[in-house]
This record gives structure tokens, C-alpha cells and sequence, in this order.
């Protein structure tokens, strides 16, 4: 059976890396889209790690990409949980009206 | 080699423990009785302390799996963090109180980012480094956004999440390059690897870009620092004195470990972005710190400004040039302290001391006072004879060292230019009428730490062997390094 070739998955990671780094920078409307870029980013170098360690045989990068899912859970769960008391305060979640703080 | 040796991870251990206690002491608690939290977590600080102490080494062990790192940098670093935990603590007691955010869970986040930064200081692998990382910015985070009913500190906390959670998206993305290029996950076989390679390879520069930038977000270096002075301004100035000093430590310690300790081939292209670096976070920290009303903003600009000279010893690639930055990063974070403990002193029940006007006249009300803010802003600023100026004189000698003395000139520029608003406040301070006559109410211990505090910046004029032992500490502690 022909194998997918490792610079497929690394390709895959890469564009999906991009297209949330680009979806945090040009999103200017809701910040629940912002928490979504954020978990594309962290499950981009997911496949990243995987494909690795899948390539070289070694087990230590699946036991990262583990570690790494946790802490998204953990991370999602402060992201939230500051938008919500940011909605209480502030009645809105659009990126920009989040404008008080400048200068 | 025993690797499973829980002692000396003894103080992490301790740390994590008592954190989980006081949560649940917390539980049991009244509001009057809630003075009890405060000392629990002092006394878990001193404890820590005292764990470090007896397990003192010079000799560097590798323990649990080649995971975590045990030498003189790390017991060093970790003392000084305790040290400065302890004060910030103190320093918040009364402000947090008044604000109604004396809860256990200020002092519980607060020891759980400790956590983080013990971690962090002893990771001798990317997967600890990583999770002492998190564990930290997570704590943070949640700090920021303590203070729940104002609408700054959320909007605040929201944006130093996202801009946080990018980091460590590009750190991650930047190990998982080393990783595939080296096939290992501990620092010091990427470490062998790399030295068996070309320094030229691309995907190991791909990767360091990550890494370095990733390591600019969480230090706040310029173009890497929006979420600084908005998490500085929007913050509890409490939360405000945590973020802008311990942290700053442990951003040193991650520094050692990853690009010297595991990169340390690949520094002639490290070195190169630390340079663009350094001169963006001097300029641009220097010059918009001019234009700020607000104090808390200023200092976050200035503090932006000390990671740029904080770097030129990192970039110097020396033995000189580490113990200059570490020498830098600890004078900075106890400026730093004494600086937002000014901004906590002036401020009171119902009002915040944030406006640099409100230093108006300080003189006239307090002259003592007066002299403390003056000794941190002289110090800041690096005049002689202060401790700031031997920070940036050292850090300037290295890059001197190493034959870069076009970089020496400019950062000494940009010192110029910044004496310019430390000098301001001075200013206002002796030379302008007070506004506002209210008295000054501080607690003893608040007043015996900033006086402390301040006044050991000019120890070294009263006192020679004081700096001379304690560039001798940082010297140990780079030494012990492999």
C-alpha cells in the first residue's frame, strides 16, 4: 500500500497554521472566532508532531501532541471564561469595540 | 544516575502542595479571617526558600528522565523569584483588600504561576519547558481578569489571551521543526544533533524564527509588545507588579535553557535577530514612553526599554554577556517592584494613583517618599551611582566585548533619550505644586519594603563589596551551566 509522503502532512499543517494566524489578525468582528483561530493553531502542530514522529519512529512526539490537547482544553476553558465576564462588562463581543485601552 | 529522585524537585513539589491547601483553606474561611490566606502564603514562599537552600548543588543533575535540570542558575533564580513574590505580595495586601479582590484565588494563581516559573527555570526539555510556560501564562491570564467587574481589566485580560495563546502557537510550531529535524525532544540531544549539522540548515532556521519570536512575545519585545502596556494600564496595578517582574525572570531562565543551552550552535543567526530586536525595543520603547500621561503605561514603555538592553547581553554570545543580562533582568524586575509599589503607596480607597500628575508635589507631602520615587527613577534611568547604571554598564561592556561598538553607541543613545521621562517624573515630584494634600496612609511592613526596596539601588555607593558580591552570584550561576 503507497504511504502519504511526509511533506503532505507538513504542507497541511502549514496552511492550516497560516490560515488561523490569518484569521486572528484579520478577524474584526467576534472574539469567539479569535478562541477558534487559536485551537487551529495548536491542532496544526498537532499534525505536525504526529507526522514526525510517525516519520522518524519515535514515540515521544505523540506523547507532546497529548500534553499539547490538554492544555488547549485548559486554555479554552480561561478564553472563555474571560469572555464571558468581558460580554457582562462590555454587552458586546466584537473585536473592535475592544478599544479602550490605547495609546 | 537516579531518575526518579523527587528531592530535588522538593521545592516545586512543596509549592504546588501548598497552593492546593490554601484553595482549600480558603474554603473555610470568613472575610475577617481571610488575613490567614496572606500568611499561609508567605509562609509557603519562606518554606520554598528553605527547600532550596538545603538542596543546594554546584554541580548540575538531570533528573525524572532527563525532564528537569537541577544547578546553581536554577537554585539562584528560583530564590530570587521567591524573594520577589514575597514582595509583591506584601506590597498587594492592603490594595487588594480595598478593592475587594482579597480572595485566596489571588494568592493561589499567584502560586501557581510560581509553579510555572520553577518549572520553566529548570526545564531541561522542550515538553517541561513548554508546560512550565503554560502553566504561567494560564495563571496570568486569569489574574489579569481578577478584578471582574471593570470593564479595562477584562478587555485587558482578553487581549493578553490571544496575543499569549499566539506565542505559544508559534513556540509550538517552532519545537515541532526542531523535532522533526533532530528527532529528539530533550534539550540536550537537539543540542548534539544540531552540532553534527550545518548551522545553515533551513528548516532549523525556519524553526529558531518561531522560537524567537515566540520567546519576544512573552518577554514583550518590540514588534512582539502591543499587549504590554495594555495589560500594564487594564491590570490592578497588583496584578500589574507580578506580571511586570517575576515573570521577567523566568523569561531570562527560558532564554539560557533554549538558545544557549539547546541552540547555542546556531547562535550567529540568533544573534542577528536579537540585534533587530534589541535596537526596536530600545527605540521605540524609549521614544512612545515620552509621549504617555499615564504612569502605569509609562512604565509598561519602559520596561519594554530594559528588554532591549536586557538582550544586548544575550546576544553577546559570552559568559560576560549572560551574567550581564542576568545581572540586568534582576535589577529591572526589583525596579520594576519598587516603581509599582510607588503607583500602590499613592493609590488608595476609590482612587487610583494611574496619572502621572498625581506624583504632582510629592515632595510637599511626603519628602521621604519623594526620595524613594526619585532614587528608582535615577536608577531606571542608569545615572551613577546607582545599580541601574552598573546594570546597563555591564550589559554595554559585553556587546563592547564582542566588537560591536556601533551597538554600544546606539543603546547608550536611546538611554539618553529615555532619561528623559524618568527625569519628568522627578520633576513633577520636586518642582511642581501638590493638587491633592491628602496624606499617604501605608502599613509598616509596605513602608520598611519600599524603603528597603529603594534604597538598595544605591548600595553599592555605601557599600562596594554589595555589587561586587552580587555580580559574583550571577557569575556562579552561568558558570554551573554546561
Amino acid at each position: 500500500m503507497e504511504t502519504v509522503p511526509l511533506h503532505y502532512y507538513l504542507i497541511l499543517a502549514a496552511i492550516l497554521f497560516s490560515i488561523s494566524v490569518m484569521g486572528i489578525f484579520l478577524n474584526r468582528k467576534n472574539v469567539v472566532i479569535l478562541l477558534m483561530c487559536i485551537e487551529l493553531m495548536l491542532l496544526a502542530v498537532n499534525i505536525n508532531f504526529v507526522a514526525f514522529s510517525n516519520y522518524l519512529g519515535d514515540l515521544s512526539g505523540q506523547v507532546f501532541v497529548f500534553f499539547i490537547l490538554t492544555v488547549a482544553a485548559a486554555e479554552a476553558a480561561i478564553g472563555l471564561a474571560i469572555l464571558i465576564v468581558l460580554f457582562r462588562n462590555r454587552q458586546t463581543i466584537n473585536v473592535e469595540e475592544l478599544d479602550a485601552l490605547k495609546g | 544516575m537516579n531518575t526518579m529522585n523527587l528531592s530535588l524537585a522538593l521545592p516545586e513539589i512543596f509549592v504546588a502542595f501548598m497552593a492546593c491547601l490554601i484553595l482549600v483553606v480558603d474554603l473555610f474561611l470568613s472575610t475577617r479571617q481571610r488575613i490567614f490566606i496572606y500568611f499561609l502564603a508567605q509562609v509557603t514562599l519562606i518554606g520554598a526558600a528553605v527547600l532550596t537552600v538545603q538542596g543546594m548543588t554546584s554541580n548540575s543533575v538531570t533528573v525524572f528522565s532527563g525532564m528537569f535540570i537541577h544547578d546553581a542558575m536554577s537554585d539562584i533564580l528560583k530564590l530570587a523569584i521567591y524573594l520577589i513574590v514575597f514582595i509583591v505580595f506584601a506590597y498587594s495586601r492592603d490594595y487588594i483588600r480595598e478593592r475587594n479582590m482579597f480572595r485566596g484565588e489571588f494568592f493561589v494563581l499567584a502560586l501557581f504561576a510560581m509553579t510555572g516559573m520553577m518549572v520553566m527555570i529548570s526545564a531541561a526539555h522542550l515538553l517541561s519547558l513548554y508546560m512550565g510556560l503554560e502553566l504561567l501564562s494560564l495563571c496570568l491570564y486569569a489574574m489579569v481578569a481578577l478584578q471582574r467587574d471593570s470593564g479595562k481589566a477584562t478587555e485587558a485580560a482578553m487581549k493578553y489571551f490571544v496575543l499569549g495563546a499566539i506565542a505559544s502557537g508559534l513556540l509550538l510550531y517552532g519545537m515541532s521543526m526542531l523535532y522533526g529535524v533532530t528527532g529528539d525532544l530533550s534539550i540536550v540531544a537537539v543540542k548534539q544533533k544540531i552540532a553534527t549539522m550545518s548551522p545553515d540548515d533551513i528548516i532549523l532556521i525556519f524553526g529558531l524564527v518561531f522560537i524567537v519570536a515566540a520567546l519576544a512575545f512573552k518577554l514583550g519585545v518590540v514588534p512582539f509588545h502591543m499587549w504590554v502596556p495594555d495589560v500594564y494600564h487594564g491590570a490592578p496595578t497588583a496584578v500589574a507588579l507580578f506580571v511586570s517582574t517575576a515573570p521577567k525572570v523566568a523569561g531570562f531562565a527560558i532564554f539560557m535553557r533554549l538558545l544557549v543551552g539547546g541552540l547555542i550552535d546556531m547562535s550567529p543567526s540568533w544573534q542577528d535577530m536579537l540585534i533587530v530586536l534589541a535596537i526596536l525595543s530600545m527605540g521605540i520603547g524609549n521614544l512612545v514612553a515620552i509621549a504617555q500621561t499615564n504612569i502605569k503605561r509609562m512604565l509598561a514603555y519602559s520596561g519594554i526599554a530594559h528588554m532591549g538592553f536586557f538582550l544586548l547581553g544575550i546576544l553577546s554570545v559570552s559568559k560576560t554577556g549572560y551574567t550581564a543580562s542576568m545581572f540586568y533582568i534582576l535589577v529591572y524586575a526589583f525596579m520594576t517592584l519598587g516603581a509599582f509599589g510607588m503607583v500602590i503607596l499613592m493609590s488608595r480607597h476609590g482612587f487610583e494613583a494611574e496619572n502621572i500628575e498625581d506624583f504632582k508635589g510629592l515632595n510637599q507631602r511626603n519628602s521621604w517618599y519623594a526620595l524613594l520615587m526619585l532614587l528608582l527613577m535615577i536608577s531606571m534611568a542608569g545615572v551613577p551611582p546607582t545599580l541601574g547604571f552598573y546594570a546597563k554598564l555591564m550589559v554595554i561592556q559585553s556587546v563592547i566585548d564582542t566588537g560591536m561598538v556601533w551597538l554600544a553607541v546606539v543603546s547608550v543613545l536611546f538611554a539618553v533619550i529615555g532619561a528623559f521621562y524618568y527625569l519628568r517624573i522627578i520633576k513633577l515630584m520636586y518642582f511642581d505644586d501638590a493638587k491633592d494634600h491628602s496624606p499617604i496612609h501605608a502599613s509598616m511592613d509596605m513602608r520598611i519594603l519600599i524603603s528597603f526596596n529603594a534604597l538598595i539601588l544605591i548600595a553599592g555607593v555605601l557599600y562596594k563589596p554589595f555589587i561586587d558580591s552580587f555580580v559574583g552570584i550571577c557569575k556562579v550561576a552561568i558558570a554551573g551551566l554546561s
